[in-house]
């Protein structure tokens, strides 16, 4: 196990020095420069600026000035911020977005799980139409409709929950953003946790566990469960990429100032190196939640071999 | 009071009747024979004993318990009388068993429902249990999961969870027929041995099983009973046309003599290894220098257990691995390593068939598009009518008419599958088709028809085949010669009816031995093997097969036999002790 945690580390270093390379290179394609401004600066002011900021060097020297601070943890600073080092703002705001990010996940596990279960033990039932009816809707209404609507409905209309973040505070301003980010995900949940456990009950094992005459409770927490949750499980990386681009779109229409709000703000402001920072940061995460969920599979299937 | 009594049973899935009005009865401590071919209701009917059938079935007619109406039970009260009055052995245990809990979780998830023994009670009974079924080392077994015992074991570890809540009735449904033949013996015996007071019910489509372990049989055809009677009876005087077919299927060992004259090979295989990594610096000799040679117009099979090194030959042989050392010669050249490094003419020539024919046919084509695939990628340039005769023609090859062009996989029966399978591998003409135990998921008298559209196949073109298999019933109906292996190596080859007539090597002879006998009065297979063949990454010193003979001596521990020609005959055999006049001479 610890032989394939490093092999599949060291696996992972060239997948994430091409993330840099790219981004690197699209952040300087775009046009325009950080200090471009409306108010031209003076040349020798600007010059200094660029001087400071290194920018002045040849791009391939910048490049590996920039990979050399990322090795040693040092993301540079923040063109924007200027008093901050991207570092520090990426530890500043990350909290709150995993905050959000987690009880998302939570959430769509729980409510999906229990919603492909129920549908799954009675299937082709009107319960069981009406679950996959609601995850086919969910699946395709993006987050960036989803989150409005629900604003408009329980934040406007009914007035029941804060729309942003900035006004009374507490713990039901989280609840919005939370529900918009798991709801597509639920959906899928839902459907994989049905399909899994309709495949499962109609396995050869499960007619063998209840010709052993097993109450339903042990047929399915002791022999369905597993194997039921193992494409719920090989769904968790794609969920995660979802959760994470997710909140870019949530934290924009809630106000909320996590990692996705810097993200965008640092693209508008042609940010460099806080917009870098940032894809490196979120790349580096998806690759360790990825070996994490390839580690869990190993645990629920004792024929995976990790190797 | 019988103890099962079943009463013009009825078991129907919309306008079908799979079981028909159907009624026996089985007294307490009877084992009796349920029989007939797949599709003829016998696995349906245990099903409606156990209460198992999908809600889709219809279902009429009494099923009766000890003089309770099992149709009338709720679900609690029929799950009450599972395992502790009623259970079952199903046909495959590698699906049978949850390959998500270890083997002591299922078990004592049994003791647990019926409140039989709780915590460490239950895991000493489960480890009862394992070493009643003869797994060796049965505490260990508790944490092993079933991916990690052999088939047999695995059936062992059914009959175990089947007999542990003490039933009354066990059902046993094809419980051998996964199994390699010296497998099965050793099972049909333990059934025999551990069921005691317990009634047993076995369906099986091998008379030979039935032969040796029931006194009363039943047939079925089509849903219904045909026939039924004491076993020596029915074998000495079997009255419907079905019972027959069976026996004749079971009997049929008829071999045609190997084609005259031309002697040319069509392929050889010299010194040929096929290895595999297993795990830190290991590697598996699956095969170890083996050489073979094949006529055109020849069967050869290769026979062995599972764990023998039989398929990895076929698929050296194809190209589908790369060989470790040895080479093939294939129409006088020298064949490349893996398919890769052979040109499309030559993988147009040689043709490989599978066991799965569900598997390896894509759901989405039609048999049509299916048969005619291979064409367009060797053949492009065909014109469609040309391709369609082609398709129709390996069709009726196999026996598959023009109306099978347009269905589907899932529209076609097991047999109808492989036998498309087998016409996808014709329509080339190949001129050495490799039978991966192609036929061994088939019924006795299917294969019986397809083995003889084989021949007709072969006698028309000259096709060689290389018929990769463990059933010997199989082979004696289709081999000319037969190539024994045994941990890689080849213990004894000759023609088929000098190897199965008078088997002159120790494993030969136990093989043939341990397959069940259709005949009633002549005791079931003797089963002079003992265990499972040994892992091929530790295999024994000398010769391979000492653990597990009955004849050997130190120097079969020290240093391993040739294999190499005895008497004046063409037949050569791998054991020191073949022209022993003990060994000769002793029946078995
Ligand atoms: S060589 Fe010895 S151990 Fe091997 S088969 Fe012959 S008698 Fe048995």
């Amino acid at each position: 196990m610890l032989a394939f945690t490093l092999r599949r580390l060291l696996a992972a270093i060239p997948t994430l020095f091409l993330v840099v390379l790219g981004a690197f290179l699209l952040v300087r394609a775009a046009p325009g420069g950080p200090f471009d401004e409306e108010r031209v600066l003076p040349a020798e002011l600007e010059a200094n600026l660029l001087a400071a900021y290194h920018l002045d060097e040849p791009l391939p020297t910048q490049f590996l000035r920039y990979v050399g601070g990322v090795l040693t943890g040092d993301f540079g600073p923040s063109y924007g911020y200027r008093d901050y080092t991207v570092g520090q703002l990426i530890a500043q705001a990350f909290p709150l977005s995993l905050m959000i990010g987690g009880l998302a996940m939570l959430l769509a596990l729980a409510l999906g799980i229990s919603a492909g279960a129920v549908a799954a033990l009675r299937p082709n039932t009107a319960l069981d139409r009406g679950v996959m009816a609601l995850s086919m809707t969910g699946i395709s209404i993006p987050v960036f409709v989803i989150a409005p609507l629900l604003v408009l409905a329980f934040g406007v209309s009914l007035d029941w929950l804060p729309v942003g973040w900035s006004g009374s505070g507490g713990i039901s301003r989280l609840v919005l953003p939370v529900v918009a980010l798991a709801l597509p995900q639920v959906a899928h949940i839902a459907r994989l946790t049905r399909a899994g456990l309709i495949e499962v009950l109609e396995s050869d094992y499960i007619r063998t566990a209840r010709a052993q005459g097993l109450p339903t409770s042990t047929l399915l927490l002791v022999h369905a469960a597993r194997p039921a949750l193992v494409p719920v499980l090989s769904y968790l990386g794609p969920a995660i990429a979802g959760i994470l681009t997710g909140s870019v779109v949530i934290e924009q229409v809630f106000g909320i100032p996590g990692l996705g709000q810097f993200f965008v703000n640092g693209a508008l402001n042609r940010d460099y190196t806080l917009v870098l920072g940032i894809v490196v940061f979120y790349a580096t995460l998806i690759v360790l939640l990825n070996l994490a969920v390839d580690i869990l599979y190993a645990t629920l299937d004792p024929r995976i071999r990790l190797t | 009071m019988s103890l099962l009594e079943v009463d013009a049973l009825t078991v129907r899935y919309g306008a079908d009747a799979v079981v028909d009005d159907l009624s026996f009865a089985l007294e307490p401590g009877e084992a009796l024979g349920l029989v007939g071919e797949s599709g003829s209701g016998k696995s349906q009917t245990a099903l409606a004993v156990m209460g198992l059938l999908p809600a889709t079935a219809a279902v009429g007619g009494s099923i009766r318990f000890a003089g309770t109406d099992l149709r009338g039970l709720g679900r609690k009260a029929m799950n009450r009388l599972r395992s502790v009055s009623l259970a079952i052995v199903f046909q495959d245990p590698s699906l049978a068993l949850n390959p998500y809990l270890t083997i002591g979780r299922q078990l004592t998830a049994i003791l647990h429902a019926h409140d039989l023994a709780r915590g460490p009670d239950a895991l000493a009974r489960a480890e009862a249990a394992l070493a009643d079924v003869g797994l060796p080392d049965p505490r260990r077994q508790l944490a092993a999961y079933p991916h990690e015992l052999s088939g047999g074991m695995r059936q062992r570890v059914m009959i175990a969870a089947a007999l542990l809540g003490k039933p009354d009735l066990l059902i046993a449904d094809e419980p051998t027929t996964a199994l390699d033949v010296t497998v099965q013996a050793q099972i049909l015996e333990l059934l025999d041995r551990l069921r005691d007071h317990t009634s047993l019910l076995l369906i099986t489509h091998d008379l030979g099983v039935i032969a040796g372990h029931c006194e009363r049989m039943l047939v079925m055809e089509s849903g219904r009973l045909v026939e039924s009677g004491s076993t020596a009876t029915v074998f000495r005087a079997p009255e419907h046309a079905a019972t027959q077919a069976l026996i004749g299927a079971a009997t049929d060992l008829a071999v045609d003599s190997p084609p005259a004259g031309d002697s040319d090979f069509l392929m050889s295989a010299d010194a040929l290894s096929v290895g595999y990594p297993a795990g830190r610096s290991q590697r598996l000799a699956a095969v170890r220098e083996l050489s073979l040679a094949l006529r055109r117009g020849e069967t050869l099979a290769v026979v062995g257990e599972s764990g023998s090194g039989k398929t990895s030959v076929a698929r050296a042989l194809c190209g589908l691995v790369a060989p470790a050392g040895g080479s093939v010669v294939f129409a006088g050249k020298r064949l490349g390593a893996t398919l890769a490094e052979r040109d499309l003419g030559l993988k147009r020539r040689i043709q490989l068939v599978f066991q799965d024919p569900a598997g390896s046919l894509s759901p989405g084509m039609k048999v049509a598009e299916i048969v005619a695939e291979p064409l367009r990628v060797h053949e492009p340039g065909l014109a469609r009518e040309e391709v369609r005769r082609r398709v129709e023609a390996a069709l009726a090859d196999v026996g598959l008419g023009p109306e099978y062009l347009g269905r589907y996989p899932h529209e076609l029966s097991g047999g109808q599958a492989q036998r498309t399978a087998i016409a996808r591998a014709l329509v080339l003409r190949p001129e050495l088709l490799v039978c991966d135990e192609a036929v061994a998921a088939l019924d006795g008298s299917v294969r019986a028809r397809l083995l003889a559209r084989l021949k007709a196949v072969q006698a028309n073109t000259g096709l060689g085949i290389l018929f990769i298999a463990h059933d010997l019933a199989v082979v004696r109906q289709i081999a000319h010669r037969v190539a024994v292996m045994y941990l890689g190596r080849i213990v004894e080859a000759g023609e088929t009816d000098a190897v199965f007539g008078n088997p002159r090597h120790p494993y030969t002879r136990a093989l043939i031995d341990a397959v069940p006998v259709p005949d009633p009065l002549r005791p079931a297979g003797r089963n002079s093997l003992s265990g499972e063949i040994p892992s091929p990454l530790a295999p024994p010193s000398g010769c391979a097969f000492h653990p597990r003979c009955r004849w050997s001596e130190p120097r079969c521990v020290a240093g391993r036999p040739a294999l190499e020609r005895i008497g004046g005959e063409p037949r050569r055999v791998a054991c020191w002790r073949a022209e022993d006049p003990e060994l000769v001479t002793t029946p078995g």
